[in-house]
């Protein structure tokens, strides 16, 4: 008997948005001038957060700090997609997520203060807090679409994790469960190419994160993920698909990681600088602002407006955060059950 | 009123459970079609479904992960792990987050999840499948910890720990699950969680035990005037009752089937002797497993506290 191929797979690669501003007219999602600008002032929003954060750290003003620069338009433009009613379990360099759904700016620098009650996620919202075990949120987000899908609910959860995530063994276990259900979650890897100081080809051999997605039995894609249009349609088809009760999706968004791992880091120590100018023209911001300009949308006076405001709104978000009272000390005895123990009541009054 | 044993028991506490409340969904390898390998979960499938009982892939920590993300949602899983020797891949999910959602979202988010295990030696099973790592469990905050003794118990303590808003760990003893039959009422009975037992009053020597090491202790018994409690739930246990007992008798002796370094009766001692040792007449005595890797089926028996190792201990504190 012969040998026969019985399966195989092809990866796509969704690019839109070119360097220089140009976008594939045939590729482009619907979305208003109104709409794009809005991303346009997340994206501003986002990096002007992310670079006060990093300041205050610097400061001694904030705690340790996952600095999101250049991942904005993986983070923005798959927010985009969500409506607020859907369910989001992020890993812990997602605060373009968190600042795109609208989550209050001053909780976000009052959790990397040191403040949980900054995650304290308000209502309305469905986001979870911050998960630093990495990859260990894929099975929460299976399980979540299993809830989903066993209420008959019109939601989506997605899901948020980088290259190094991949590696785990919950990530396998989430996107197993997730195939074997055929769950309602979009599982979006934010490929930055580096986890601490590991690069991309050796957390797997294989050749691109996405066809991963095969081997569970669902479609997976790679996206140019400093294109926000490629992934805002790969994310809004993924959840469209997902709320039709077809399954989950897992989107590669092909992007890197300009910062350190984190304020605590040092990235020079394992990385040559001629790999991050080689990422800089891809900046997200940049090729957006082109095409925006050669559409009528941007000029200087715009831009200015737009720096000005996200200026005013991180200001205020900080002097909202600073003048927050210090926890009370009880408080991290109040969360650990529904009722206090009769030794947590007695270790309480040691305080 | 029928006579059950203890599978039958905490059969019966899911299926009413389940009939009460629609968020209640089981899930766990084996437990649907084949109604899990004890056969705890028997007939379940039939009765209410595949979308409420769940056979899922061979994955421990995508089990209770995804039992989390089914809790966070606002259902009321029960998660099924085999044994608890096979809990461990899932530990990370049990510590790094169940045991923390409510206190990382600050009460936004709670994880109201039972994982049930079969646990503990007796029934010359391979490897792996008879451990009673308990204490792990108890050290992390966040987590509750139950072991019920009997029939009756089990029933009660499981419709407790299904309705508890936090997550708890509910071990049942494997060498328990047909070895006795009682009364077991049907219709709901609530035993509360965090409370123990006196089993037995005396005025000579305490007896703390738990699970299937209760029926050893009561074994041992002789002739003494022992009190003996069934914890029932280690986390948070009952400092009032085993307090209350340690300074009328002033004599304490504990039993688990777990080595014995960093064993919950280590927990028990402390404190014990914190708060109670200017009533105690002897030290305080453990009988415990050997801080040994479990052996397998041939050494088994010599494992387990025995019932002479017992009566030893306690005519050990009664010279005192």
């Amino acid at each position: 008997m012969p040998e026969k191929i019985i399966e195989s797979c092809n990866v796509k690669r969704l690019e839109i948005l070119d360097e220089g501003g140009n976008a594939d007219e045939s590729l482009m999602p619907p979305l208003s001038d109104e709409q794009i600008k809005k991303m346009y002032e997340l994206l501003v929003l986002s990096r002007a957060f992310d670079q006060r954060a990093l300041n205050l750290q610097r400061e001694g003003r904030l705690g340790t700090y996952a600095s999101i620069l250049g991942q904005e338009a993986s983070q923005i433009g798959s927010a985009f997609a969500l409506e607020k009613s859907d369910w989001i379990f992020p890993s812990f360099r997602e605060m373009g997520v968190y600042i795109t759904m609208g989550y209050p700016l001053h909780m976000l620098f009052q959790y990397w203060s040191g403040d949980e009650r900054g995650v304290k996620c308000p209502e309305g919202l469905n986001i979870f807090p911050v998960c630093v075990p990495v990859g260990t949120q894929l099975p929460h987000a299976a399980g979540a679409a299993m809830g989903v899908k066993y209420r008959g609910d019109k939601k989506a959860v997605a899901c948020y994790f980088g290259d190094g995530g991949t590696s785990e063994g919950d990530f396998h276990e989430g996107m197993n469960f997730a195939g074997v259900f055929k769950l309602p979650v979009v599982f979006i890897c934010q490929n930055n190419h580096w986890a601490i100081s590991v690069p991309r080809e050796k957390q797997t051999a294989s050749k691109t994160l996405a066809q991963k997605a095969f081997a569970y039995g669902f479609e997976g894609i790679q996206v140019d993920g400093n294109d926000v249009f490629a992934v805002y349609k790969a994310v809004k088809e993924a959840l469209e698909k997902a709320k039709k009760d077809s399954g989950p999706t897992f989107i590669e968004c092909f992007t890197y990681r300009m910062s350190d791992h984190t304020t605590a880091d040092d990235a020079a120590r394992y990385r040559l600088k001629e790999e991050i100018d080689n990422w800089k023209p891809k900046d997200p911001i940049l090729r957006l602002k082109l095409f925006m300009e050669k559409k009528g949308l941007w000029n200087k006076q715009y831009q200015t407006d737009v720096e000005n405001k996200a200026k005013e709104a991180v200001d205020e978000a900080v002097k909202m955060e600073e003048a927050i009272e210090h926890p009370e000390p009880k408080d991290m005895f109040t969360f650990t059950y529904a009722k206090l123990t009769q030794r947590q009541m007695r270790q309480m009054k040691e305080l | 009123m029928p006579k059950l044993n203890m599978v039958q028991a905490i059969n019966l506490a899911l299926k009413e459970e389940m009939q009460k409340d629609k968020n209640v969904v089981l899930l766990g390898e084996d437990v649907g079609k084949d109604g899990g390998v004890f056969r705890v979960s028997e007939g379940l499938l039939d009765a209410f479904g595949h979308e409420r009982v769940i056979d899922t892939p061979l994955a421990e920590s995508g089990i209770v992960g995804a039992a989390i993300g089914l809790a966070l949602y606002g259902l009321k899983p029960v998660a099924e792990i085999q044994f608890m020797g096979f809990i461990y891949p899932a530990i990370d999910q049990i510590f790094s987050h169940a045991s923390r959602i409510r206190a990382r979202s600050r009460g936004r988010f709670t994880c109201p999840l039972v994982v049930r295990a079969p646990y503990g030696a007796g029934i010359k099973a391979p490897e792996l499948h008879s451990e009673s790592s308990e204490a792990l469990f108890c050290h992390m905050s966040g987590i509750k910890v139950v072991v019920p003794s009997s029939p009756y118990n089990a029933k009660g303590l499981l419709i407790s720990s299904i309705r508890d808003p936090d997550p708890v760990i509910f071990l049942e003893s494997t060498k328990l699950y047909r070895s006795i039959k009682e009364d077991v009422p049907e219709g709901e009975y609530i035993i509360p969680l965090g409370k123990a037992r006196v089993v037995r009053e005396g005025k000579a020597v305490t007896l703390l035990a738990w699970g299937s090491m209760l029926h050893r202790t009561l074994q041992a018994i002789e002739d003494i005037d022992a009190e003996v409690i069934d914890l029932m739930t280690l986390k948070p246990f009952d400092e009032e009752t085993i307090l209350k007992s340690a300074k009328k008798t002033g004599r304490v002796v504990i039993v688990h089937e777990a080595p014995k370094t960093c064993g919950f009766g280590a927990e028990l001692s402390a404190t014990i002797a914190e708060d109670a040792m200017l009533h105690l007449k002897s030290p305080i005595m453990r009988v415990t497993g050997y801080d040994v890797v479990l052996p397998l089926p041939k050494l088994e028996d010599y494992y387990i506290p025995t019932s002479a190792r017992i009566k030893k201990a306690i005519e050990e504190v009664m010279k005192y």
